[in-house]
């Protein structure tokens, strides 16, 4: 019971502070937020020429950010890698 | 189980949806899409071949050797075209340095395409072993 409740206060708490941090996030597509005022405008404006690229999502996936694409694929490698072993194979 | 209706759809069906896979693949750097959304689009149609004939079709035309080969070399690739900017004297993954006889912004631009293709190739192979390994313990 005092374990029940416990958890309950804990858990309350944690929905408090994640509430007020949901209320305190910028709205939805405000041009403003901190998100889009870092290096969103530079993107905006030299995706295309500076990459010759027309989809500026690819541009920054594959160029900007390629570092961080490239350890995605490592990680998906990974979990594939270590799935196909464990289910291992009819042929070997 | 299947039926001569479901065979026959699926046979009509399955090298529309590779085209528009490949399609998706190619052309990551001008529309929607990329290599990560084409890859699972080849993929699933190996999955809709498994599901419609059986699994040994399926593995008749892309072996368990052959996606471990094209899953290895989708991510090999990708890091060897950073190892590429790496030995052209740029970054890791710096594309604009690699030294081809055009504009440092087309250069990037066909790197982005072959990073694409790098991706595809590793996911289509993925998502068909992922299902195919996955349904071999239950043959339909």
């Amino acid at each position: 019971m005092i374990k029940q409740v416990a958890s309950l206060i804990v858990l309350l708490g944690i929905g408090i502070i994640l509430t007020m941090a949901v209320i305190d996030m910028p709205a939805f597509g405000d041009p403003e937020a901190p998100a889009h005022r870092h290096v969103a405008p530079r993107y905006i404006a030299l995706a295309e020429e500076e990459t010759g690229v027309t989809n500026m999502v690819t541009a920054i996936l594959a160029d900007y950010r390629g570092y961080d694409t490239l350890g995605e694929l490592t990680v998906i490698f990974a979990a594939g890698a270590a799935v196909l072993s464990l289910l291992g194979s009819k042929h070997e | 189980m299947t039926t001569v209706v479901i065979q026959t759809i699926g046979r009509i069906l399955v090298p529309f949806i590779q085209l528009f896979g490949l399609y998706v693949i190619i052309h990551g750097p001008v529309s929607p899409g990329g290599g990560f959304q084409g890859g699972v689009i080849v993929g699933a149609s190996m999955i809709l071949l498994a599901l419609s004939y059986d699994l040994s079709s399926a593995e008749a035309r892309a072996s368990h050797k052959v996606r471990i080969a094209m899953d290895s070399t989708g991510a090999l690739l990708f890091a060897g075209i950073g190892l590429v900017a790496l030995l052209a004297g740029g970054f890791f993954l710096e594309y604009g340095i690699i030294p081809l006889p055009m504009a440092p912004a087309e250069v990037r631009g066909i790197f982005i395409l072959l990073v694409g293709v790098a991706i595809g190739i590793h996911i289509m192979a993925l998502a068909a072993s992922l299902f195919l390994h996955l349904a071999e313990e239950h043959e339909i």
